[in-house]
């Protein structure tokens, strides 16, 4: 069962009309796109809602004592443990019912980065998933440690430089491809999975709020270019952001799973790139207004590196067209 | 007036489980480990069964099963964990958090060795460790004491002066798998012995109408229908931190009174009272046995023989290592000529044991002070007997006989 509750689909009006839950005077870097992804979320708000934080950039900017930027009631525990913390709330708030001390489950949701998700997370996320716990993950996907000054995770792109993955004589950056996140949690089976990026908002505010109303665990990967880690000017973070969707470096789709069926579906301006395919740029757009794939294009053009990844994000094209039944 | 109360055979674990069933948390948050695992086993039979309404959580991981309860905990909601050993070195991480945040989570832990090697069976090392971590230690002698101090541990860390975490010990297969006779009060009356959870008032300043700001009290908890949502696990700088850790130290100052008032009114309930500390013949005593768990039990068999032959021996048994209760330790422990202190884990390259170290400093501000052996034994269950305490206490005697300590640290039933 995918959906007990049936919203309506939240418009623009509805967002404009609705105040923000995540409040100015955070602390967050200029032109963070992360609190922005958040902040975009929170306009899905329509229930009592209780919301969760890994250890972060979105945990330490928000939350320095003696003020909050959480207009929701917010916990942060440790840096592995966002997914436990949840169930272990959402199992209170179970038993609160079930003893008649509260009427409903409210709605809970987890910002987590990209290191407390995919790497350091991973373990008690997939637990909480296979357990089918009813929060909603989303994961602002930064590709790299920010938090504690850009080193490399296991979401960071093929031959990004990081501190951790410097681009040496020898090594032009990280060698390895990301994590497919987002489809290992599609295979666990879970009621809804979807990526979504803040340069389409009205998609992801939507997508949050159908992952809140699923029944059971659901998940979104949200693309998060960084200013500081990424190396581009922090007035460029959601241009950067639809540049890799309208390259395919980050292409939007949801998932759901409904009575043993997979629904995959591409959307926005991937189901658009997906109709029309001179649409798609080459990835290059995307690599070159970022300082942390500069080595490949100076002090000369490495066309071997920039090939690789655009091959890379071809084939994860071609699969996700197959998976979604349009190839 | 002591209450009526029925009979039944449990191991230590199982009579852990009976416990936490008649006090119904929201919410068991726990993972399998040896020797522990019989709690969680009997305890999601009783979910199956329907006997509880809690959720039971059965995580992939210690380190999510304390996490687990940390979110429960942080809405108002009672949780309960158990572990051993390994599991509880997984949990390091979020103990702190657990007591930083002042979540009053209740849980077992069957004492057992930590690897390497890897063994299952009883040592202290797995708690010792933990003993800085801000959770409140009780440890028990028998099957009997699991049982009255699982229900006494929710009124001690819900207490309002305290909201601490407590941690309730068991030796590992000594006492979780052997069977004894446990004295268990009815359903109702524990309930009402724990009460209803309760959280305290926080004060924090919010916007108010009109421009400026005003302060309200708020309920310490995630209330998402509350009319000012709370941030829980904020971060704290070098302007505020200090002050939360003192906090924590006023909170087990206060415990060392309120495990005693819970353990009085226990007493009275059920005829069975609890302290910090339990003493056997010290009241004339020469020398003194200290330690902690069900070898205490072993022990007090040695002092009753060595009292029949004419020794003047008595025990003294810590029930409460945390807070560490320094000063009933120095009030028992006054006249007596020499101390053996037994302790069941090793504090490599330290000065002695943890047990050693603690009362070593506890006596200190004492103007006359006993000599001090001590003694570290049954490391990865290697078995204690009542003959291996005799010769500790008469070891001690001879201490105390010739006023001088030739050895401060000696094993007891180590080969080679």
């Amino acid at each position: 069962m995918v959906s007990g509750r049936k919203a309506r689909r939240i418009t623009l009006k509805d967002v404009l009309a609705r105040r923000d839950l995540l409040y100015s005077g955070h602390r967050a870097c200029a032109g963070c796109v992360s609190l922005t992804v958040i902040r975009q979320a929170l306009k899905a708000v329509e229930r009592p809602t209780i919301a969760v934080s890994p250890t972060g950039c979105a945990e330490v900017t928000t939350s320095i004592i003696p003020y909050t930027s959480w207009g929701i009631p917010w916990i942060h525990s440790a840096f592995e443990n966002a997914a436990a913390t949840a169930a272990g709330i959402e199992a209170a708030f179970r038993a609160m019912k079930r003893m008649g001390q509260v009427k409903e489950i409210p709605d809970i949701i987890v910002f987590g980065g990209d290191g407390g998700t995919v790497d350091i997370g991973f373990q008690a996320l997939s637990g909480a998933a296979e357990r089918g716990h009813d929060f909603l993950y989303v994961l602002y996907d930064n590709e790299a440690y920010m938090n504690t000054g850009i080193q490399r995770s296991g979401a960071t792109s093929k031959y990004a430089w990081t501190t951790t993955s410097p681009a040496g004589t020898v090594i032009p950056g990280k060698p390895q491809w990301r994590k497919p996140i987002a489809l290992i949690m599609v295979e666990h089976r879970i009621p809804y999975v979807a990526t979504a990026s803040p340069s389409e908002p009205m998609d992801l505010i939507n997508k949050i709020r159908r992952g809140l109303d699923a029944e059971g665990p659901a998940f979104i990967h949200v693309i998060c270019p960084c200013p500081r880690g990424w190396r581009f000017d922090p007035s460029k973070g959601i241009e950067v952001a639809r540049l890799a969707v309208q390259t395919c470096a980050f292409p939007l789709w949801e998932a759901r799973w409904e009575d043993g069926q997979l629904e995959f579906k591409l959307t926005g301006t991937s189901l658009a790139i997906a109709k029309k395919p001179e649409l798609k740029k080459p990835v290059e757009e995307y690599l070159r207004p970022q300082g942390r794939f500069r080595h490949l294009f100076e002090p000369e053009k490495r066309e071997d590196l920039i090939a690789d990844i655009q091959a890379g994000v071809d084939a994860e094209w071609a699969y996700l067209l197959k998976r979604a039944g349009l190839a | 007036m002591v209450v009526e109360q029925k009979v039944i055979g449990m191991t230590g674990d199982e009579a852990i489980a009976y416990a936490v069933k008649q006090v119904e948390p929201h919410v068991v948050a726990a993972y399998p480990i040896t020797p522990q695992t019989i709690i969680v086993e009997r305890f999601s039979e009783y979910v199956a069964d329907g006997e509880v309404r809690t959720e039971f959580v059965p995580v992939e991981s210690e380190h999510s099963a304390l996490s687990a309860c940390v979110g429960a905990a942080a809405t108002g909601a009672r949780a309960f964990t158990a572990t051993a050993s390994q599991g509880l070195a997984l949990m390091w991480e979020i103990l702190y958090v657990a007591s930083g945040l002042r979540l009053p989570i209740v849980m077992a832990i069957v004492n057992r060795a930590l690897s390497a090697p890897i063994n299952i069976h009883c040592d202290h090392s797995d708690t010792m460790g933990a003993r800085d971590s801000g959770w409140i230690q009780l440890y028990c002698e028998n099957s009997q004491e699991a049982y009255d101090t699982t229900i006494q541990a929710w009124r001690i860390a819900e207490h309002p002066d305290v909201r601490l975490p407590v941690m309730v010990n068991i030796d590992g297969f000594v006492l979780s798998h052997t069977l004894e006779d446990v004295r268990v009060l009815p359903d109702e009356v524990v309930k009402k012995f724990v009460g209803e959870p309760s959280v305290p008032k926080v004060r924090i300043e919010v916007p108010a109408d009109g421009g400026g700001t005003k302060v309200v009290e708020v309920d310490y908890k995630l209330d998402p229908w509350a009319p000012y949502p709370l941030t829980m696990g904020a971060f704290a700088m070098y302007d505020s931190y200090f002050e939360y850790k003192r906090q924590q130290e006023e909170a087990m100052k206060a415990a060392l009174r309120v495990v005693e008032e819970v353990g009085r009114e226990y007493g009275e309930l059920t005829g069975r009272y609890y302290g910090l500390i339990h003493t056997h013949q010290i009241e004339d005593a020469d020398v003194v046995v200290v330690g902690l768990g069900s070898a205490m039990g072993t022990a007090s068999v040695a002092v009753d023989e060595l009292r029949r032959e004419g020794h003047k021996v008595g025990l003294l048994r810590i029930r409460c290592f945390r807070p560490f209760p320094a000063e009933k330790i120095r009030e028992a422990l006054r006249g007596v000529k020499a101390v053996a202190i037994m302790d069941r884990a090793m504090s490599f390259g330290g000065p002695g044991g943890p047990v050693y170290t603690e009362i070593a400093a506890a006596l200190y501000t004492e103007r006359e002070r006993p000599l001090l052996v001590n003694y570290i034994y049954g490391l990865g269950g290697r078995d204690i007997s009542v003959a291996d305490f005799k010769k500790v206490l008469l070891e001690t005697l001879e201490v105390a006989e010739k006023g001088e300590v030739v050895e401060h640290m000696r094993y007891v039933g180590l080969r080679g």
